[in-house]
């Protein structure tokens, strides 16, 4: 079974999925900025839950997690976030699995995803969770309707990538290279070389790592994803505008702009496709 | 998947993200095929290495001033007189062998102290193959020693800027470069920590120490020591030389173990306590690395442990006058191990290993690393050690001197040596 709400994104044209950290650079001001990716055309909004040790992130979310913490941010603060934030669109909580593990009384990731669920959040992605550890949660999330999306990775074989769609429900989040996110001047020839492979799962799969233009999507869209998933990019123009002091409306007008260039992309690609 | 178990008891596991797990797999195949099953004669050639290259088998010495000291039979295992002039290449050796079984073309490492980066910058130079060490910021600079080491056998070093810059950001680093070049690179875990098959493979490479220990007390002292006390960071050498006194675990492999003897050996696990054992949840700091005896069980680097943590789960910054005892995790080996009563968790502060630093060096003429030093200073303790007891002496402290100095300088230590230089 899967969440409706995100099946729902997936069911009028490709899905623009933007990732951005909870709390980067503060509360108020990321209140703000997810609310302009909404503005920007977002389908479903990954919000990070700032973990200390991120072993998936390249530097650009590393830092983005270093504000956020260094602001405050906690998971009681993230779903209090949660609550406040005014958009349309279905959440997916991207986090680490410490975080889901020790919330509440008991470890496990239950009453975390009771809370979620209870807060608005429709998904998890969780990058250091790979099938093999997944159960628990898995029950989890069927229990409480939310979603559990898995990477699909380009070393990824043909064995685990059957186990991982049957795991996986809302959608697939291809990764387009190895490696650690970060926004990139190229889109991996390994991300057409995946899709060819996921064609025949009827799930939606949506591409992320490295995506930071409109062309990107457009081109990833024509290879037949179903969705884009776009986090440094974005992340950077807040550290830009963090760094040089820049007022919040201007930094929250840059994010809807490449919103805008990313979605109208992703659509090219759908008429290309 | 295979078949062998990932897990010990409720520690262990494998959470590292997807891209890594195919690796994580064929490693596992590896281990079980090459360390396990000695096959192509694996096994062998490490062993012959480990004698030629790392000057094996290591003495156990009895120290005659500190059993004179305490009253009882201390012998020293002295791992500190491995090449490298730590237990670390045991493990190094091991893996970056096994990484060439495997058609690996690079290996990649973590180190906090530097003595894992240079035993496996020695072993990446005696096996010809290109090797990139991660060391946190903070590391680079109180243990530089093992940087010009590291460098002058060809290893590109790498320093990590992120956090507090100790062994907790250097391993998130490596597995960073992993994640981007698992293809054609092995990455040489440093201790008993991360998914499986690690802390298993780590383990069973530094179980020498174990095998040498119990042939050697055997020998010398007619029979098992009293007690066995090892300095615990992350555990490499701390499960070394308890891998096979623990024969209740079905991971031993000793052909004389499972004897009454066996249980009877108190191990100790001589964790840092740091400066303090209380925790500033508010600023995510543990002014101590003691993970085993305050720690609770968590997610990190792959495995689930003890860690230092804070409520929600954050992964605090953890503090010690040692560079390789510096990390807010430990292997789940071990933490089973505790859970078990089997190995017995204590912790001594930064004051109590500079003072048995000095008294190492004075009394016995082995300047020890500061990590052994916490191992040596649990002697000082009123626990029941009994009359024949061993301590892993895991590493020598030359690379420590520059930082021992210091931390030296800002105490009144009853037993400082004067250091005062000759300029007058």
């Amino acid at each position: 079974m899967s969440n409706p709400a995100i099946d729902a994104a997936f069911t009028d044209g490709p899905a623009f999925i933007p990732y951005l950290a909870a709390g980067d650079p503060d509360y108020d001001a990321s209140l703000e900025y997810v609310e302009a990716l909404a503005r920007g055309g977002a389908d479903v909004i990954e919000l990070g839950l700032p973990f200390s040790e991120p072993i998936a992130e390249g530097s650009t979310i590393q830092g983005a997690i270093v504000r956020s913490l260094q602001s405050g941010m906690t998971v009681d603060r993230y779903f209090e976030f949660v609550t406040e934030l005014d958009v349309d669109v279905p959440l997916v909580c991207m986090t680490y699995y410490n975080l889901i593990y020790q919330y509440g009384n008991e470890p496990g990731p239950e009453p975390f995803v009771e809370q979620a669920a209870a807060t608005g959040i429709d998904g998890f992605v969780v990058p250091d969770l790979p099938a093999e550890e997944a159960d628990p949660l898995r029950e989890a999330c069927d229990e409480h309707g939310l979603d559990l999306v898995f990477i699909v990775a380009p070393t990824t074989d043909d064995d685990r990538l059957d186990r991982l769609v049957s795991l996986s429900s809302g959608y697939l989040y291809v990764q387009a290279r190895l490696g650690v996110t970060g926004a990139r001047e190229d889109v991996s020839t390994q991300t057409t070389a995946s899709l060819d492979r996921l064609a025949e799962y009827d799930i939606p799969k949506s591409v992320g790592f490295g995506i930071k233009a409109g062309e990107h999507a457009r081109d990833i869209v024509a290879g037949g994803a179903d969705g884009i998933i776009v986090g440094s990019a974005l992340v950077d123009i807040i550290a830009d505008g963090y760094e040089s002091d820049a007022p919040v409306e201007e930094t929250a007008a840059e994010l809807e702009s490449l919103c805008k260039e990313l979605t109208a992309g992703a659509l090219e690609g759908a008429q290309q496709h | 998947m295979s078949e062998t178990d990932t897990t010990f008891g409720d520690y262990g596991g494998q959470y590292v993200p997807e891209a890594l797990m195919p690796a994580i797999e064929e490693l596992t195949d590896a281990y079980e095929r090459y360390v396990l099953g000695n096959e192509d004669g694996f096994m062998d050639e490490f062993r012959e290495r480990i004698r030629e290259f790392g000057g094996r088998p290591i003495p156990l010495q009895r120290a005659d001033n500190l059993s004179e000291r305490y009253d009882r039979d201390i012998y020293l295992k002295r791992e500190d007189l491995l090449h490298g002039g730590a237990h670390k290449l045991n493990n190094a050796l091991g893996q970056g062998l096994l990484a060439k079984y495997m058609g690996k073309e690079r290996i990649i490492a973590e180190t906090g102290a530097g003595q894992h980066g240079t035993a496996t910058a020695m072993a990446a130079a005696h096996l010809d193959m290109p090797c990139e060490i991660y060391m946190g910021r903070r590391d680079v600079n109180r243990q530089r020693p093992n940087v010009f080491r590291m460098r002058l056998n060809g290893a590109e070093l790498n320093p990590v800027d992120i956090g507090r810059g100790t062994l907790k950001e250097a391993i998130s680093e490596t597995m960073r470069d992993w994640a981007t070049t698992v293809e054609n690179t092995h990455y040489v875990i440093g201790s008993i920590v991360g998914p499986a098959p690690f802390p298993a493979m780590v383990r069973d490479f530094h179980r020498i120490i174990s095998e040498e220990t119990r042939r050697q007390a055997r020998e010398q002292y007619g029979r098992l020591p009293d007690s066995v006390v090892a300095c615990a960071g992350g555990g490499s050498n701390t499960m070394g030389i308890f891998a096979d006194f623990v024969t209740d675990s079905p991971f031993s492999t000793a052909e004389d173990s499972n004897t009454a003897a066996d249980a009877d050996v108190s191990l100790f696990a001589v964790e840092a306590g740091g400066s303090s054992l209380d925790v500033d949840e508010k600023r995510g700091v543990a002014p101590n690395s003691a993970s085993l005896s305050t720690g609770s069980e968590g997610v990190l680097h792959g495995a689930r442990t003890k860690l230092l943590q804070d409520t929600d789960g954050q992964i605090m910054e953890s503090h010690s006058v040692s560079s390789g005892l510096d990390y807010a995790g430990v292997g789940p080996e071990l933490a089973k191990l505790v859970d078990d009563d089997r190995v017995t968790p204590v912790n001594v502060d930064d004051d109590a290993a500079l003072e048995a630093f000095h008294r190492l060096s004075q009394e016995e003429g082995i300047i020890p690393a500061l990590e052994t030093a916490h191992a040596l200073a649990f002697l000082e303790t009123d626990a029941e050690l009994g009359e024949f007891v061993v301590v892993n002496v895991s590493g020598r402290g030359d690379k420590d001197l520059q930082a021992a100095l210091e931390e030296t300088e800002q105490r009144d230590l009853p037993n400082a040596p004067s250091m005062g230089v000759f300029d007058e």
